[in-house]
């Protein structure tokens, strides 16, 4: 019985996988149209235009294909504005990287403050309350007035969408920690340092981490979002540049990488999660 | 031509036309050579902008002399310096450009001169950056991460005079390209070919501040449609127009290629006219740089000027067409097909119901700034509220089109360039002469002004 439940949910997913493609084959097989214009007007447009058709959405073998060929090429550079998949990816990881950084090193102390003092949280809290629900977009334009580049303008739209989570969690763990372990801390006199570093950084790490790993999906849907705005380089300006070539395989090859990096970023975060979690 | 009568002359009145010549050109063959002429024009801005008003001007020359107020003038502001800003020009301050752009057929020239050599000669190391629309463009060259840019030729106008963004003083050397533009209409539309039966339309233009939004105005205007009442018009990137004419957002656009011939590829739409039916001779896109760029490296202006109007000339050339599209079609350009972007520059083309059509003149490359152009450009600006109040047209025209260096540059590469920049033109059947510009605006019915 166990045996069979342990194999039973990748066997189900598999089935699933294949059933979508299979659908999405049989949507999007050509329909074999007879060409209706004269063969020097058909060279001169796209096979579907040739059929009297609108071009129609690729079917996976040529989402497939176009994968294949990405992968197997992801590092090439011609030129400023067309390099290889794998270079995109790594200019967006590197770019959240930077603004999620400096979100954990100014939103965990500010969120640390604000659990201890009652009388900060309620004073601060109107403003976060305001900035929280602020979509990452609204912001670009604001930045690049402000900050005049565009890719300080991005790491500061990842910065400021990836800190409310942190601090939020912060600030709720530290004001969550069990008024026993505080009242022991201060029975055995220990001071107020050794008290935040020893008691209550442990007892609250499994709630920041969460709010961590909240952050770094936001972070990375921010990024893609951004720097299809902004362009220049990035997976998001990738997306970009296949669609204003409304080469949909492409985009389904772009879109398939930005979720299989969004997975691993989030499995790090939960395997780190794991090493702070305690039993009670 | 004022900018070139001498501003030392008591008599001389500055701000009007200049009796003697029939032409800038003639003025400049008088003067016996092009070098008297650009120190001409140093010396003339100098003064007024010393003395806005003539009168106090004549004053002060009279009082002490012309030469006594040249050496004053000079003592305060490095005259000679100025003069020799765009004359010496040869040496190359900044080799190392960031060159913005839009992936469309217009920026042809800004474009081409990397693949095929035309910065490289001049001694410019150019990295031409693909940018996602005109609001980031005219945001990353304020910003100075680019040092110029492909811009809509209303743009330029547009950032000096502070409309839709902060006013700083900015210049348009070149202009890119002549028509090249469409109106292309969803195919489900092809019966409807009379613009009478528009009413209640969805079109997309590329900017609010572009050619395509005065031309698609102007246009329906024409045939008795209000552009703000009875169809809306909406801006959206280029490259996001075939996308949601096939999602049917839209029911048609005036859009810079490649995008018409794409939504031709695609079978999503139909090419309805083209913009040189409308205009013929129309600028579209421009060539811009800050005002401060233009006087702070005056050699690597030169140098990239020259670049861009050597390539205007190699392109303006039919014989050259293919080869250019093959260089600009690739993915780290233009990201199309080569056979859409070649029947754009060729004119050989698909107009979507399945005829060939062939016309030569869909996309013309003759760099010259006029005035005129200009002129009706804030005509069209005041005509539908985006601009208010009184404007020195000409003025206007003079500081941000620069007519001269361009003709200077054109020569050099072999062009001819024309004698004066205030041409007159005709648009859809109506002249316009552009000392008149209020009496053109009065004369239409649909407009915003008060």
């Amino acid at each position: 019985m166990k045996s069979l439940n342990a194999w039973g949910a990748p066997l189900l997913s598999i089935v699933i996988l294949l059933a979508f493609l299979g659908i999405w084959h049989a949507a999007t097989l050509p329909e074999t149209g007879r060409q209706v214009v004269t063969d020097e007007y058909a060279a001169l447009v796209g096979n579907a235009a040739a059929t009297g058709q609108k071009s129609a959405l690729p079917g996976p073998a040529d989402v497939g294909r176009t994968l294949w060929g990405h992968l197997n090429d992801p590092f090439y550079d011609k030129g400023p504005n067309d390099k290889g998949i794998g270079i995109q990816l790594g200019y967006s990881i590197a770019r959240v990287a930077l603004g999620y950084f400096l979100a954990a090193l100014v939103a965990i102390p500010i969120g640390f403050l604000i659990g201890m003092s009652p009388l900060v949280y309620r004073a601060l809290d109107p403003f976060i309350q305001v900035l929280k629900p602020i979509s990452p977009l609204a912001w670009m334009p604001l930045a690049l007035f402000t900050l005049k580049d565009s890719s300080v303008s991005a790491i500061f739209v990842i910065f400021i969408c990836s800190m409310w989570p942190m601090l939020i969690n912060t600030a709720f763990g530290v004001a969550a920690v069990r008024k026993e372990w505080l009242n022991v801390a201060r029975t055995l006199e220990v001071g107020p340092f050794r008290r935040a570093f020893r008691v209550i950084l442990p007892a609250a790490a499994p709630t920041i981490m969460t709010g961590m790993r909240i952050s770094i999906g936001i972070a990375w849907l921010v990024i893609v979002a951004a720097e299809m705005l902004v362009g220049g380089t990035g997976i998001g300006y990738f997306v970009w540049n296949e669609w204003n070539n409304l080469s949909i395989a492409n985009i389904i090859a772009g879109i398939l990488a930005i979720g299989l990096v969004g997975m691993m970023l989030d499995l790090t975060l939960a395997k780190a999660t794991k090493l702070v979690t305690f039993p009670e | 031509m004022s900018a070139f009568k001498d501003p030392f002359d008591p008599d001389a009145r500055l701000g009007c036309a200049c009796g003697h010549h029939a032409s800038a050109a003639e003025h400049a063959q008088a003067l016996g050579n092009a070098e008297a002429l650009g120190s001409r024009v140093v010396e003339t801005a100098v003064m007024r902008a010393l003395f806005p008003h003539d009168a106090t001007r004549r004053r002060f020359i009279r009082a002490v002399g012309g030469s006594t107020a040249l050496a004053a003038v000079s003592s305060l502001f490095p005259l000679a310096a100025a003069k020799e800003a765009f004359a010496q020009g040869t040496k190359v301050e900044k080799p190392n450009l960031k060159v913005g752009f839009i992936p469309i057929t217009c920026a042809t020239p800004i474009i081409m001169s990397q693949p095929m050599g035309f910065y490289g000669r001049q001694g410019l190391n150019v990295e031409v950056v693909k940018t996602a629309g005109w609001a980031v463009i005219r945001d990353k060259t304020i910003n100075k991460e680019y040092d110029a840019a492909h811009m809509l030729s209303p743009m330029p106008l547009a950032i000096t005079l502070g409309v839709g963004a902060k006013p700083l003083p900015y210049t348009m050397p070149a202009v890119e390209n002549i028509n090249g533009q469409a109106i292309t209409l969803a195919i489900k539309h092809k019966d409807k070919r009379d613009p009478k039966q528009w009413k209640g339309f969805k079109f997309a233009v590329p900017f609010d501040y572009s050619m395509h939004n005065y031309l698609l105005r102007y246009f329906v205007a024409e045939h008795g449609l209000d552009p703000d009442r009875d169809i809306q018009i909406r801006s959206v990137p280029p490259p996001e127009m075939v996308a949601n004419l096939r999602a049917d957002n839209i029911d048609g656009f005036l859009a810079p290629d490649p995008v018409n011939q794409r939504a031709v590829y695609d079978g999503v739409g139909f090419i309805h006219i083209l913009t040189k039916d409308i205009w013929e001779g129309h600028p579209c896109c421009a060539f811009a740089a800050s005002r401060e760029f233009v006087t702070q490296y005056p050699g690597t202006y030169r140098a990239l000027l020259k670049s861009i109007i050597d390539a205007t000339a190699f392109a303006a050339k039919p014989e050259n067409r293919k080869q250019i599209a093959e260089a600009i079609a690739p993915a780290n350009y233009l990201n199309q097909p080569v056979t859409v972007v070649e029947q754009v520059l060729t004119g050989t083309f698909a107009d979507g119901l399945g005829n060939i059509r062939k016309e030569p003149n869909r996309i013309g490359f003759d760099p010259f700034p006029y005035h005129s152009f200009a002129v009706w450009i804030l005509t069209q600006m005041k005509r539908w509220g985006q601009l208010k109040g009184n404007v020195d047209y000409a003025k206007v025209a003079r500081e941000v089109f620069l007519a001269t260096d361009a003709a200077k540059l054109m020569k050099e590469a072999g062009m001819k360039a024309p004698g004066a920049p205030n041409k007159s033109f005709t648009v859809m059947g109506k002249v316009f002469d552009p000392t008149k510009p209020e009496a053109y605006l009065a004369s239409f019915p649909i407009k915003r002004t008060a």
